[in-house]
């Protein structure tokens, strides 16, 4: 008898096979149906017939469909993307080299949803009704409504060109660039690891603008379903014989509550941190933050098929990983789907 | 005048009589209880109110502008906001005011064009797939989740980037994103109906599958469809405002939102630039989003 989790994530994983395979077939098929022809800009429109037909056989764009798609397949799980043409460089090189930065934005941002979003959704569902759970509400569907990278344009004019609070667009300032060596990546680590601490505190003034906007997207989408989570345990008839046991109101909610509900968030922190790299593709143009996000457009705004594809399949690889681990997590630590 | 009153009451009379003599009067009073409870609803109201002027608005845009499309003041750019330029100027000396206005009817005309795509495309692929089910539902709920599991703007992304920037582009790579969740929900609703007993009548009566879906199933589908495509109208909005701010969708000399705000992107001294097109967006999508809340409650007891 195979272990209870081992079953549970082979069926996960093979159902997560399926859709990385249509991700793929999508992403194939987006390639193909791009209107200019692939070898065109390779060879340029000056070049005679047998150069195109010879760059046509490499391209193996001879071969049936379905041989150009396994071919397909088995480039993009090596991790090769083919080369970027507006970088110059290859694919994978080039997403290495950018994915920390916005790694380091993504968490930044994720910090300040949990840390903000949780403690308003619980005060929100504890005083259902009053005050705060009408801020909470409205805080929420402006959130919501938000085009996020308007509230980025507007944070830059407020805090950066008006009142000078906050570092601009980018990581560093420019004098501070090239100062720290590349350990893990993340500037806030590597600056701390090397000491440099005026560094630290220009990455930290530059970080803090973009990634609390991004975090208030998240934030609103934690609070809401913390509320609702909340409200489902507090309705539940242990918790009033908790109180009638004489715990006080706090200790109910904190020890009993709470703890029930860690589960659902921990699920709801994965799903909202995959929805923060999509936030992440127009704050990081808006901020000229140098992660995937503005590698992305600039892929795009250059009509580079290879970079943006890659960036694509990346992305939709990252979401589909973390709706399993959410999945996973929810079958595995709450007890009532045993 | 006291004859229209007694017509408006006797209106009224007939929509809340409690024996109905038709099925389009019990039709009518259904819709009109849905009414009342929605107009009890602040917020709700608040949403629809602002939709109506927007509207409104779209309609009459080239009356309300108190100047021109393309009406260019070379002396006048980036004028900060007062009275001949409410909301300023632009790089190029033109009315922001007058700008946002046409350019509601821009915003207007991407969200229904995404709706009339995308709304056929999910029904049609939901209530097949419940309807027939087996292998033809297991490959369709497939394909749906493989585009459910991608975010809207990047999938957005990559079909633009194939099909080029542009807002027809922009309309058909929206509307492509669009149509997952609503064919899910087309099935659910579906399997609901298929083993209804009047589906078992029409197909004794020798009427064909497709004749089931397209005149018996996809029309008992349709509320549920209106609204979450109310619902999912705010995102929509979004990802249209963010293509065209990527300068993907709309392209400059239109006047459409997120477009001007990548001008405003370009003078960030000029705060006017930035700040009424991201207000326009904003109060569309929150509008969208109150009254499609408040429509669900109404429409949907079960929900909280």
């Amino acid at each position: 008898m195979l272990p209870r989790w081992l079953k549970v994530t082979a069926r996960l994983l093979g159902s997560m096979l399926v859709t990385l395979l249509g991700l793929l077939a999508l992403t194939f098929f987006i390639g193909r149906m791009l209107p200019v022809d692939p070898v065109v800009s390779i060879i340029g429109e000056q070049a005679d017939q047998s150069t195109y037909n010879m760059v046509y056989h490499q391209l193996g764009l001879d071969k049936p469909l379905p041989v150009q798609f396994f071919v397909y397949v088995r480039a993009m799980l090596t991790g090769d993307f083919g080369n970027a043409l507006f970088t110059g460089h290859r694919v994978a090189d080039d997403l290495s080299r950018v994915f920390p930065a916005t790694i380091e934005l993504a968490t930044f941002a994720i910090a300040i949803g949990v840390g903000a979003g949780v403690p308003l959704g619980m005060l929100a569902a504890v005083f259902r009704g009053s005050a705060i759970d009408h801020v909470a509400r409205i805080i929420g569907l402006l959130g919501y409504s938000s085009p996020t990278f308007w509230l980025g344009l507007m944070g830059l004019i407020i805090f950066y060109a008006m009142l000078g609070l906050v570092g601009g667009p980018g990581q560093l300032d420019v004098s501070y660039i090239d100062i720290v060596q590349p350990h893990t990546g993340f500037i806030l680590v590597d600056s701390l690891l090397e000491g440099e601490t005026d560094v630290f505190w220009n990455a930290l003034s530059h970080i803090i603008l973009p990634a609390s906007i991004l975090g208030y997207g998240s934030m609103a989408y934690i609070s809401r379903m913390t509320r609702s989570f909340m409200l489902e345990q507090l309705s539940q008839e242990y918790v009033t014989a908790a109180r009638v046991k004489g715990l006080s109101r706090w200790k109910v909610i904190w020890r009993h509550a709470f703890r029930n509900i860690l589960v659902q968030l921990v699920t709801i922190v994965a799903l909202a941190y995959a929805f923060l790299l999509e936030g992440a593709v127009l704050t990081e143009t808006v901020f000229a933050w140098p992660g995937f996000g503005h590698y992305l457009t600039s892929g795009l705004l250059a009509g580079d098929m290879n970079a943006v594809l890659a960036c694509v399949l990346i992305i939709g690889t990252i979401f589909i990983a973390l709706n399993l681990l959410a999945d996973v997590l929810y079958r595995l630590l709450d007890p009532r789907t045993r | 005048m006291s004859q229209a009153a007694s017509s408006a009451a006797g209106l009224r009379a007939w929509l809340t009589a409690e024996a109905t003599q038709s099925a389009r009067q019990a039709r009518l009073q259904r819709l009109y209880f849905s009414w009342l409870r929605l107009r009890g609803n602040p917020l709700a109201m608040l949403g629809c109110v602002i939709l109506c002027l927007l509207v409104v608005v779209a309609i009459f845009a080239p009356l309300i502008a108190p100047y021109g499309l393309d009406d260019q003041n070379l002396a006048a750019r980036l004028s900060p906001p007062g009275g001949a330029h409410w909301f300023g100027t632009d790089d190029l000396g033109r009315d922001i005011f007058s700008r946002i206005v046409l350019g509601s009817r821009i915003t207007l005309m991407i969200a229904c064009l995404v709706a009339v795509i995308a709304a056929p495309i999910g029904l049609l692929v939901g209530t097949t797939s419940g309807y027939c089910g087996g292998w033809v539902d297991i490959v369709l709920m497939r394909v749906n989740d493989i585009f459910l599991s991608f975010p809207g703007l990047i999938l957005a992304l990559g079909f633009v980037a194939a099909l080029g920037p542009g807002i027809r582009n922009a309309v058909i790579a929206i509307a492509l994103t669009a149509w997952p969740p609503i064919a899910r929900l087309a099935r659910a609703e579906t399997l609901t109906i298929r083993s209804s007993d009047y589906v078992a009548a029409t197909r004794l009566q020798g009427a064909s599958g497709l004749r089931v879906i397209l005149r018996h199933i996809m029309p008992m589908c349709i509320p549920s469809v209106i609204v979450r495509i109310t619902l999912n109208m705010a995102g929509i909005i979004l990802t249209a405002a963010g293509l065209g701010f990527l300068g993907l969708g709309a392209q400059p000399p239109m006047p459409e939102w997120g477009a001007m705000l990548s001008v405003g992107r370009q003078n960030l001294s000029a705060w006017w630039l930035s700040a009424a097109p991201g207000l326009a967006i904003l109060m569309t999508s929150l509008a969208f989003n109150l009254f499609g809340d408040g429509l669900r409650d109404v429409l949907d007891p079960r929900a909280e």
